[in-house]
């Protein structure tokens, strides 16, 4: 009988003897596609960003600008104010001042037209918010085109109808705001996370000040031209860019009543230590491993697919990605030549050009995480699978790649790489897969492919994670809470649930 | 003359009455300060034990039907109405209680099991949702138990405060790891013998008497212990739980319940306060 290593080894070689034949599918160099670039004609960048502050845009207190740039090109795009302390004071004060004054004492009927109206605004000026989303942090124009921006939109428009019937999500309970908001978001999904946070949290008659990540903070002031052209009173909504030190000074803010966060798992924890005891309400929404487990009566073509949304939609930066495959022994090889194929085709280069799958690195900080992880699986021993395609001079790039011989004890199988690298481990039962899936302190998300109705809901209710997708992957809707079990947070985003962040019950 | 036998009082864990591992014992005074029992102070390898009882026991009882885990809360409401007068008889013993005070904490504990008996097959619908998504997937969200919930139980009232947290935490298929009043555990470990007779999977609820300031911190870092509910009703001790639980980003739900006779110390959210939503998308298609 071979030995596990012998066995590893086999399959290794099975997969070196698959990259080395021609691919089944001769996409690649047979189908040359002409550059076809959105246009950023229509888009009107200034050259410096002040900090949004009651309504206005002002110069930083802390006299500082940082440069955000294409992490496609290099190219600068503007220089953005940075909010040291005495910025953020005033930022809170101008959002406890429009809370006192005017935003909680609207008609809640009042405060959903005004959101409304965000909405409809932002469904003008989508092409242009999805091209500076694209040009800001990397991703694929044709994922904020068609998947961050229309689903901010409806981020807005789903919770701007919340506003004047609260007391129907909460029954035998008297509903009341919190009070100022600090929220501080990712730079994976800028505008989209600026939406989850902002449009629950003013619709619940809460006022905010948002940091959003220090790679990407175009679209949220562009959002916050959006909330000046609707009129919506000053305060409201107060955006100040940074880096953690910003951050801190939120959330160690008193006059701070919640903290919305979502990034690393490590950092969320500095947070709950730092807000323990002083009454401050929390949510976190932190890092994953979801696992995607492909079950032999899967239907594979489609769990392909699965896989290949599940990991490198939006570069990898997904905290609830599909990152730990998880196939059955039985269809391992055919899937693994399925990926190995599919990733070949998968078209890496200008974010701009409507025809890229793979956009760029979000930043040189974030390229190196990758490289070093990846270095260290090659290290343990696992063998890395990459796309050949081409990358590249400028920027940051990292091409679409899996690991196979991975043990569960790799760094790669336990920790969040956070850019497009997959890892493959096989099972041979159903308790197998289950047992490895939930072996991680993460549990935000998972996958489950299968063509059996039961055993999709017997697998998935044993899914210690908070969102699972059956049969699919990376699907998102303003109606679906979204948030993880264990060490991936607490608190819901999206739906009924998420209201509850955002609400004083008594 | 009949010669009393007395009751040793021990710890509950895995189902089972057991001495702390420590061979530590405090002694516990009868309301006029003579001695009425030694009770085992608990250790930090006790507690480690009885999380790890837990985690065992918690996927299978959560996994029995909500009618069969209603009934069984039932059934301890059963029991308890059945020994009510010993329970009585103790609570005015332990602590210098009129015969109706006694008899009324019983009652209100009675009714407490069974008012979350009732909820079992009950929260999933009203904490539960449909999500009415714009794609082609039919979309749900459910709650479902946190896992493993360690209770720092109040000083008083000892046995009405217990029930008040662990029934709430367990009924929705949680695992409970409770650290007892610290100076009434007597009637909390009597209680022990009521879970224990009606057919409580082992391991599901597990009492550990002791110390508090020596072993809350060891809770609140266990990495295996996934929330607290704590009504310590210590503001230091809260904030040191509410920060410790950071090292596996714990659910911390403080507790400052004034009456817990009151129609507030009971309710739904007590029992939201230890689930997780869990959202499937399924799609819709031929």
């Amino acid at each position: 009988m071979a030995s596990v290593k012998e066995e590893r080894e086999a399959r290794a070689e099975a997969v070196r003897h698959i990259e080395r034949e021609k691919p089944a599918l001769e996409f690649g160099s047979a189908w040359e596609y002409s550059p076809a670039p959105e246009s950023r004609d229509h888009v009107r960048l200034e050259e410096r960003y002040g900090l949004f502050i009651g309504g206005k845009f002002v110069a930083p207190k802390s006299k500082k600008y940082f440069a955000t740039i294409n992490p496609a090109t290099e190219e600068k795009l503007a220089d953005v104010a940075e909010a040291g302390a005495a910025d953020v004071d005033a930022a809170v004060r101008a959002a406890e001042d429009a809370y006192r004054k005017r935003w909680s004492k609207l008609k809640p009927a009042d405060r959903g037209k005004y959101i409304y109206r965000i909405a409809r605004i932002l469904q003008e000026k989508s092409r242009e918010l999805a091209v500076i989303e694209t040009m800001d942090g990397g991703k694929p124009i044709k994922e904020s085109r068609d998947v961050d921006v229309p689903l901010v939109v409806a981020h807005f428009f789903y919770h701007a109808g919340w506003a004047d019937k609260l007391e129907y999500a909460f029954p035998r309970h008297a509903v009341s705001p919190i009070g100022v908001c600090g929220q501080i978001i990712p730079w994976n999904f800028p505008l989209l996370m600026a939406a989850w946070k902002i449009a629950p949290a003013i619709a619940c008659g809460n006022t905010v000040v948002l940091k959003p990540a220090e790679t990407t903070p175009l679209t949220a002031m562009a959002l916050a031209k959006v909330c000046e052209e609707a009129d919506l009173p000053p305060g409201v909504v107060n955006i100040v860019p940074g880096a953690g030190e910003t951050g801190a000074a939120i959330v160690n803010h008193p006059r701070v009543k919640k903290i919305a966060f979502t990034g690393s798992t490590e950092v969320g924890k500095i947070i709950q230590r730092a807000t323990a005891g002083t009454g401050k309400r929390l949510t976190l929404e932190l890092g994953g491993k979801a696992a995607n487990i492909i079950f032999e009566d899967a239907p594979i073509d489609q769990a392909v697919e699965g896989i290949i949304n599940g990991i490198y939609f939006n570069q990898g930066h997904v905290c609830c990605a599909g990152s730990r495959l998880l196939v059955q022994e039985s269809i391992a090889d055919t899937v693994l030549q399925k990926l190995s194929d599919r990733i070949a085709t998968l078209r890496m280069g200008d974010p701009l050009d409507k025809n890229t799958d793979v956009g760029a690195i979000n930043s040189k900080m974030q390229l190196d995480k990758i490289r070093e992880l990846v270095a260290c699986g090659v290290e343990e021993g696992a063998e890395l699978h990459q796309s050949a395609c081409a990358i590249p001079s400028k920027g940051f790039w990292f091409p679409p790649s899996f690991f196979t011989g991975v043990a569960q004890s790799h760094r790669i199988a336990r920790e969040e790489i956070f850019g497009p690298v997959l890892t493959v481990m096989t099972f041979r039962t159903p308790d197998e897969a289950v047992e490895k899936a939930n072996n991680i302190p993460y549990g935000l998300s998972a996958g489950v492919w299968t063509d059996k109705g039961s055993k999709i809901f017997q697998i998935t209710s044993k899914m210690r994670a908070g969102v699972v997708w059956a049969n699919t992957f990376n699907k998102f809707d303003p109606t679906s809470p979204f948030g993880g079990y264990k060490e991936s947070g607490f608190g819901r985003e999206g739906g009924v649930h998420g209201l509850r962040a955002y609400v004083e019950l008594s | 003359m009949e010669l009393e036998v007395r009751k040793t009082y021990k710890l509950y864990v895995g189902g089972e009455f057991i001495r702390t591992e420590s061979g530590r014992y405090d002694p516990v005074p009868d309301a006029e300060g003579q001695l009425l029992a030694n009770v085992s102070r608990g250790s930090r390898k006790d507690l480690r034990e009885a999380v790890r009882k837990a985690r065992a026991a918690q996927p299978g009882w959560a996994g029995r039907s909500a009618y069969l885990k209603g009934q069984i809360l039932y059934r301890m409401a059963e029991m308890l109405e059945g020994r009510a007068e010993s329970f009585e008889e103790l609570l005015r013993e332990t602590r210098e209680r009129t015969a109706a005070a006694a008899r009324s904490e019983v009652r209100a504990a009675i009714d407490r099991l069974v008012y979350y008996a009732g909820w079992s097959d009950k929260y999933v619908a009203l904490l539960g949702t449909v999500n009415p998504v714009a794609s082609s997937y039919f979309d749900f969200s459910v709650p479902e138990p946190t896992g493993v919930v360690g209770i720092v139980a109040p000083e008083t009232p000892d046995l009405l405060g217990l029930v008040s947290h662990l029934a709430p935490v367990i009924v929705s298929g949680n695992a409970a790891v409770v650290l007892l009043s610290e100076k009434y555990p007597l009637v909390s470990l009597e209680l022990a013998e009521i879970l224990a007779t009606s057919n409580l999977p082992a391991g599901v609820a597990n009492l550990i008497s002791g110390r508090k300031d020596e072993l809350v911190p060891h809770l609140a870092r266990h990495m295996d212990v996934n929330a607290i509910a704590d009504a310590s009703g210590s503001k230091s001790l809260s904030k040191s739980i509410a920060e410790d639980g950071a090292v596996n980003v714990k659910r911390v739900k403080r507790y400052a319940i004034a009456d817990y006779f009151a129609e507030e110390a009971q309710g739904l959210d007590f029992i939201e306060a230890f689930t997780e939503t869990k959202t499937t998308w399924h799609p819709i298609g031929v």
